[in-house]
């Protein structure tokens, strides 16, 4: 690699910069998962002797636990001992080595999307020299975020750079023993995102993994943790519009956020992984966990997310309202079509109390998709005064496909107020001739209607993301019509 | 501006139109008449476009242009407008966001610059005045929760607003009362001029003392069975289908 290209590199890859791509890169770990995995994997990340126990005893959890299927999903049974869960970052020359090589289909949504050629080249994991542009962004980045005390980082670097927050935060919110993929990932993660806001700091701008991960892979096992101080502020931005594929079939993601007193987070999601062909065939199984504890008084969080891709979703981002007067938020669009499944929904825990959520679900469901709502809302004892809005919608693209809601209350305090909406509403032939007959077509009705459907969620998302994601909504139900 | 010869339709293997000819010259505004279930709406949706018809003989040149051929949204934009008998409810989908894509849809064929948000709301204000129309309909969902009349008046306000060179009303006026028919008489009316065709299918001879036919046909059994002046009208009203409506010699 020429001098100037490696240097480029580094600056993109914080894996790099640290020198031990070199030992690694050869080697992957055998298939199967046992105590040595975990080892290994601790290992080559050269982690200190408390995270490799976690991991341990993660992993011994887990050899307790089953699979959940209790979710309204269906998919051939995995097998955990087929999986390599450790392999080196893979290297340019695996990839594609020029666009040429990509699969068709892909690009055509590429430019449909109106990603430019450069980024085509990133996202298709073509192996190419970074563009100087990209270098000096992310540059500029990392220096204005580092001059107000942010950490903002991957969460190997943050291992090794400020080991004592992610001690004290790892696991706080999603316990290594909290379910089947939670614990699973909790032993084998590989890498993820970390952030820091310290106290009383408001993040001037959106924190975005796009920016830090680039050109590398950050797994099937990825892991976030973010902290906000007291009155600290951050707004996160995860995933990316453009279709991604990854050879990894199963995706077990964990994302904890902490706020402190009067902080805010506020957690935006674009889902897009390869869903499968028409048949289903080849797409991404992602099963996430995510949670939130407002442990602070006064404490927001709020998670959006707009779900396009993967053949199954499994994700219900969450709340733990344990300050008083916390405000938890969940915003959710979710897409399943041709012969997608999701099943997603929230957990709002009410703890604290005068704790206050808010939770609106729109659930679209076109060919032959399944899309399923489930929820809980618990107001424990101590929860006086508290406020939950749960509006769940669905809307039917053609009469093939499905859309299923169970929403669940639990509610133990007499003073807890709460309100429930729900509607259904189906786009057929009548309502797309309607629209053809006034100049639109197919197409740009249905993007115009579910436009329409999501935008009390796309009025969640930052501005050019909303702009983004309602592109891609087109795009993906493109076809899914007529 | 647009002729049909023999047109022949099917639908669940039912044969619905049965050999129509009709022949709607520029500048004219001709009103089809007929019983319930002989045909008429089935007409209007052919021409429109509507999938699910089986067509087995005949053809219809709009403007010169075989319509046939053309999808429904083409036919939108080369200015074939359908006010439905029933107008569809979209919920979720404001009115206003809804007209205006179908507004610039309908310039951008016609080689036009697209209207933004303020130009289109100051046009939609203003002819949604002359059918007395409440501005407040424009940001609630398409046509949902409309009431009848209302909706009927949608249908009007949109074919005002995209302007098209022929408007094929069916049963525009059912469901209107007395003020909002001359409204939206008023309204149709307005539009009548010579680069323009009309249809009006209707039930009943008052719509057509407000908006005067150059002629008028009875559609029976998939056939038009009789054609005549306005007069033709008023007959049927006195003695109904069964007395009036004997085919032409
Ligand atoms: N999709 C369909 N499937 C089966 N039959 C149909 C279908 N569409 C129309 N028909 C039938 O075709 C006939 C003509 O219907 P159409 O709606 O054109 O009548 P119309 O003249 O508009 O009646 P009205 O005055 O009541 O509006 C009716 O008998 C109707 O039941
Ligand atoms: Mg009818």
């Amino acid at each position: 690699m020429p001098a100037e290209a490696k240097k480029v590199r580094d600056l993109l890859s914080p894996e790099y910069k640290f020198g031990w791509t070199a030992d690694i890169e050869a080697e992957s770990a055998p298939r199967g998962l046992s105590e040595d995995t975990v080892r290994l994997i601790s290992a080559k990340k050269g982690e200190p002797d408390w995270l490799l126990e976690w991991r341990l005893r993660a992993y011994r959890q887990w050899r307790t636990m089953v699979e959940p299927r209790w979710s309204n999903v269906t998919y051939p049974p995995i097998d955990y001992q087929d999986i390599i869960y450790y392999s080196a970052p893979r290297s340019a020359k695996d990839g594609p080595k020029s666009l040429e090589e990509v699969d068709p289909k892909l690009l055509e949504v590429y430019a449909k999307l109106g990603i430019p050629l450069k980024e085509q080249e990133r996202l298709a994991g073509v192996a190419v020299d970074a563009v100087l542009d990209s270098v000096s962004v992310a540059t500029t980045f990392k220096e204005k975020l580092g001059s107000l005390g942010i950490v903002f980082c991957s969460f190997s670097e943050a291992v090794r750079e400020h080991p004592e927050l992610v001690r004290r935060w790892l696991g706080s919110v999603v316990p290594h023993t909290d379910n089947f993929f939670a614990a699973l990932n909790s032993a084998v993660f590989s890498d993820g995102s970390f952030a820091y806001i310290p106290k009383g700091v408001r993040c001037p701008m959106e924190l975005s993994t796009y920016f830090r991960i680039n050109a590398a892979d950050t797994g099937q096992f990825e892991r976030t943790l973010i902290v906000a101080e007291e009155g600290a502020y951050v707004s996160y931005l995860e995933g990316c519009t453009a279709p991604r594929r990854d050879t990894n079939q199963l995706h077990a993601a964990v994302v904890e956020l902490v706020a402190l007193d009067d902080a805010e987070i506020k957690y935006s999601t674009v889902q897009n992984w390869y869903p499968g062909d028409a048949e289903g065939r080849g797409g991404i199984y992602n099963f996430v966990t995510k949670r939130g504890r407002c442990l602070g008084r006064r404490s927001k969080i709020s998670w959006t997310q707009v779900e396009t891709g993967s053949a199954i979703t499994w994700k219900y981002p969450s709340c733990i309202l344990q300050g008083d007067d916390s405000v938890g938020a969940f915003y959710s669009v979710a897409v399943a079509a041709n012969r997608q499944q999701a099943d997603t929904g929230t957990k709002m825990i009410h703890l604290g109390r005068n704790t206050r959520s808010t939770i609106v679900s729109k659930g679209i469901s076109a060919g032959r998709g399944q899309n399923t709502y489930r929820g809980l809302v618990r107001i424990q004892k101590g929860a006086a005064g508290a406020r939950n809005y749960s509006q769940c919608d669905s809307l039917l693209l053609g009469d093939q496909c499905g859309a299923h809601t169970f929403p669940t209350v639990e509610v133990h305090n007499p003073t807890a107020r709460l309100e429930h909406e729900a509607s259904t509403s189906k786009i057929g032939e009548d309502q797309l001739f309607y629209c053809r007959s006034r100049g639109l077509s197919a197409e740009d009705a249905v993007s115009l209607i579910v436009a329409g459907f999501c935008k009390e969620v796309f009025k969640e998302l930052p501005m050019e993301f909303a702009v983004e994601a309602r592109k891609l909504l087109g795009v993906s139900l493109e076809g899914a019509v007529g | 501006m647009l002729e049909i010869r023999d047109l022949h339709a099917r639908v669940e293997g039912r044969d619905i139109l049965r050999g129509i000819d009709l022949t709607v010259p520029a500048g004219e505004v001709h009103a089809v008449m007929g019983p319930n279930g002989s045909g008429k709406s089935t007409l209007a949706h052919v021409l429109a476009g509507r999938e699910g018809y089986e067509i087995q003989r005949g053809r219809v040149l709009f403007a010169g242009r075989d319509l046939l051929a053309m999808s429904a949204e083409e036919r939108a934009r080369e200015g074939l407008f359908l006010a439905f008998q029933y107008p569809v409810e979209i919920p979720g989908l404001s009115t206003a966001l809804f007209l205006k894509a179908a507004l610039n849809a309908v310039r951008k064929h016609r080689g036009e610059p697209e209207l933004d948000a303020i130009e289109f709301l100051a046009l939609a204000k203003v002819r949604m005045a002359r059918l007395g129309m409440d501005e407040r309909l424009l940001q609630r969902p398409l046509n949902e929760g409309f009431s009848g009349g209302e909706k009927k008046r949608n249908e009007i306000f949109q074919m005002a607003m995209l302007e098209p060179r022929f408007c094929l009303l069916d049963e525009t006026d059912s469901g209107l009362d007395i003020d909002a028919l001359k409204l939206v008489a008023d309204g149709v009316n307005a539009m009548r001029g010579p680069g323009r065709a009309m249809l009006l299918i209707t039930h009943y001879e008052r719509l057509l003392e407000y908006v005067v036919p150059d002629a008028v046909h009875v559609l029976s059994q998939g056939r038009i069975v009789r054609s005549g002046d306005r007069t033709l009208a008023r007959e049927l009203e006195e003695k109904g289908y069964a007395g009036a409506a004997a085919p032409r010699p």
